[in-house]
């Protein structure tokens, strides 16, 4: 096998497995921002929040891998559902400076907790050792680590597909975020409904905080630090679309993988390129529909 | 006259007309001058971050434009500035004049990009132009110094005259002297019609629109004059601290602006010169904690303020004074 396809296949693997940690942290933001209109900076905290609960958890109780990645879904909707009610519910629908502002002193006071609990060093996570090897899948090998990162987050993907296609929950999501108004007219309580989905999206990013320590480390500025790259999927893909999320994560963890090889002196600033372009092309983001 | 036309147009009257209170703040600078010969280069910071401040007023504040990358301007102005002097320019007023520049062309080119766009998209995509540049100055290590950014950027005498001395006593007065035709522009805009019409913007553009105001050019060029601005308080930092990086071009320096101006009161430009002058003075008199304590404080207030007390230091001052009143 040439040398060519050989490095197009771990870009790939590469590339879908940071996609799907992409995936896992915004999808929830993408929810917040179509269905709430609400201009939240501070979703990676719930991301950060969910590692560090993880790893910490590790450290002190011992526990597995796996449990720990349950510990910080747990983390992150624990403390979304705390926060919603207090801090985000009385802002929907508000200034989106108000909300600016808020979600701003929301990272500060989170940069400030993961200091004083754990230090300002990344948190290092010790992978079993089922987790250190690679398969080989006979055309190449492929990390354990990366393996686990796809077909999970395909599976959770396909579950969340599920639920929103097929189930009425999932109706009723998308029917709020076509239309806000019209569905609380027929009956949705779309308060009640954000409140869920806003639950279980912090949790989804705790668990992607968790899974992808290794890959995004777990340190006090990680809300600082990644809030442009989670911001720049759902934008892209149209605040509220989740599909499209899924697709803008995964081809922007394939396109970054890439472009890290291949053009590692203009990758950084090219996907801010992409992006204005898009936006200004389609403000509505690219899975999006005009308003 | 609709009510709200007569209220701000009242307003206006009633504000273009100088108080005496307004003297208090200059008092002050030039008290610190003269009392805290040592600590000139804190009273130098709070100088910068005050015009910086006041500049992100006149765009939130006034035409009420949510933006994430105002510190792109500031950054331009410092990189400018720094480039300047590394070219063999030394003259600070070249660097003045070309930061001004370089940031006033930016703003005014994304501002026609951007501003017919409102909320979410608008945040995102003044966030990307920022993220755009910092990776420009990441990468452009040849011109930047990237990482590491631009050493020992020493401007020359201002006016043949003026060294930047070590104790700051050239820079204090450089940035005080900005500092007040910035603010004498800003306070113009703000109690003229022009600011009026941003007022009623911020308010309804819709409606604004509908009575004729041009609302896009309006906008831009709002964003260009405080782009000059906020360039203006970036070539100062850059002369000043004798130094640029990539600070200057980040969401934290965007993010600490807004936090300034929040928690002074925005909307009103004497909030700018609080906001900045209480935080850059408490950060300083917190240096010596742990730092996290500090941002814990500061971002506890963020929440507090956006949930209870709008209007900030001064507004909770209005209150004070209204209740002092009904009292007596």
């Amino acid at each position: 096998m040439d040398a060519a396809t050989s490095f197009l296949g771990f870009v790939v693997i590469d590339g879908i497995a940071y996609g799907m940690i992409l995936f896992l942290i915004s999808v929830g933001l993408s929810v917040t921002m179509g269905l709430m209109r609400f201009a939240n900076l501070a979703h990676g905290a719930f991301a950060a929040a969910g590692g560090a609960a993880a790893i910490s958890s590790m450290q002190a109780f011992g526990i597995g891998f796996l449990p720990a990645l349950l510990v910080g879904f747990a983390a992150g909707a624990l403390i979304g559902l705390i926060l919603e009610p207090a801090l985000f519910a009385p802002l929907y629908g508000g200034d989106e400076l108000d909300q600016v502002l808020m979600t701003i002193g929301l990272i500060l006071v989170t940069i400030a907790t993961l200091n004083l609990l754990f230090g300002s060093a990344p948190l290092p996570v010790v992978m079993p050792d089922w987790m250190q090897g690679s398969i080989d899948l006979g055309f190449r090998n492929v990390p354990n680590y990366r393996a686990f990162l796809i077909v999970s987050g395909g599976l959770l993907m396909l579950a969340l597909w599920l639920t929103l296609d097929r189930t009425e929950v999932g109706a009723r999501i998308r029917a709020a975020v076509e239309n806000p108004s019209m569905a609380q007219a027929v009956g949705i309580n779309t308060r009640r409904l954000f409140a869920l989905t806003f639950t279980f999206g912090c949790g989804l990013a705790g668990l992607g905080g968790a899974m992808g320590a290794p890959l995004l480390p777990i340190d006090p500025i990680y809300p600082f630090r990644y809030l442009a790259t989670f911001l720049v999927v759902v934008s892209i893909a149209g605040f509220g679309n989740i599909k499209g999320t899924a697709w803008v994560a995964l081809m922007l963890g394939i396109l970054e993988t890439a472009g890290r090889y291949v053009v590692p002196e203009i990758s950084g600033f090219l996907i801010y390129v992409v992006m204005i372009v898009l936006l200004l092309w389609r403000p509505n983001g690219l899975f999006g529909r005009p308003a | 006259m609709t009510p709200l036309a007569q209220r701000l147009r009242d307003e206006a009257a009633a504000g273009s007309r100088w108080r005496i209170i307004e003297v208090l703040p200059w008092l002050i600078f030039i008290a610190f001058y003269l009392f805290f010969e040592s600590r000139l280069a804190l009273g130098n910071a709070v100088l910068v971050m005050v015009l910086f401040t006041i500049s992100l007023d006149l765009v939130m504040g006034y035409a009420g434009v949510a933006t994430l990358g105002h510190a792109l301007f500031f950054g331009l102005g410092a990189y400018t500035a720094g480039v300047l002097v590394a070219s063999g320019l030394p003259d600070p007023a070249i660097g003045l004049l070309g930061g001004i520049a370089v940031a006033a062309l930016a703003a005014v080119l994304t501002g026609l990009l951007l501003l017919h766009l409102q909320g979410n998209t608008l945040l995102m995509l003044t966030l990307a132009f920022l993220m755009l540049a910092h990776e420009v100055a990441n990468k452009w290590t040849s011109v930047t110094g990237g990482d590491d950014g631009m050493h020992s950027v020493s401007p020359g005498p201002w006016f043949g005259v003026f060294e930047f001395d070590l104790q700051g006593h050239t820079r204090y007065w450089y940035a005080l002297v900005l500092l007040f035709v910035v603010f004498l522009i800003a306070r113009m805009i703000a109690h003229s019609q022009f600011g009026l019409a941003l007022k009623g913007i911020r308010e309804n553009p819709a409606r604004m629109h509908a009575i004729g105001v041009p609302v896009r050019r309006h906008l831009v060029m709002i964003y260009t004059i405080a782009g000059a601005m906020a360039g203006v308080a970036g070539v100062l930092s850059a002369h000043s601290n004798g130094f640029v990086g990539l600070e200057t071009l980040s969401i934290a320096l965007s993010a600490n602006c807004l936090v300034m101006l929040v928690l002074g009161g925005w909307g009103r430009l004497y909030g700018a010169v609080v906001g900045a002058t209480v935080y850059v003075v408490m950060q300083h008199l917190a240096s010596n904690w742990n730092p996290s304590h500090w941002m814990f404080i500061v971002g506890a207030s963020m929440i507090l303020v956006v949930r209870f007390g709008k209007g900030g230091l001064l507004g909770l001052l209005d209150r004070l004074v209204a209740r002092f009143r009904g009292q007596g």
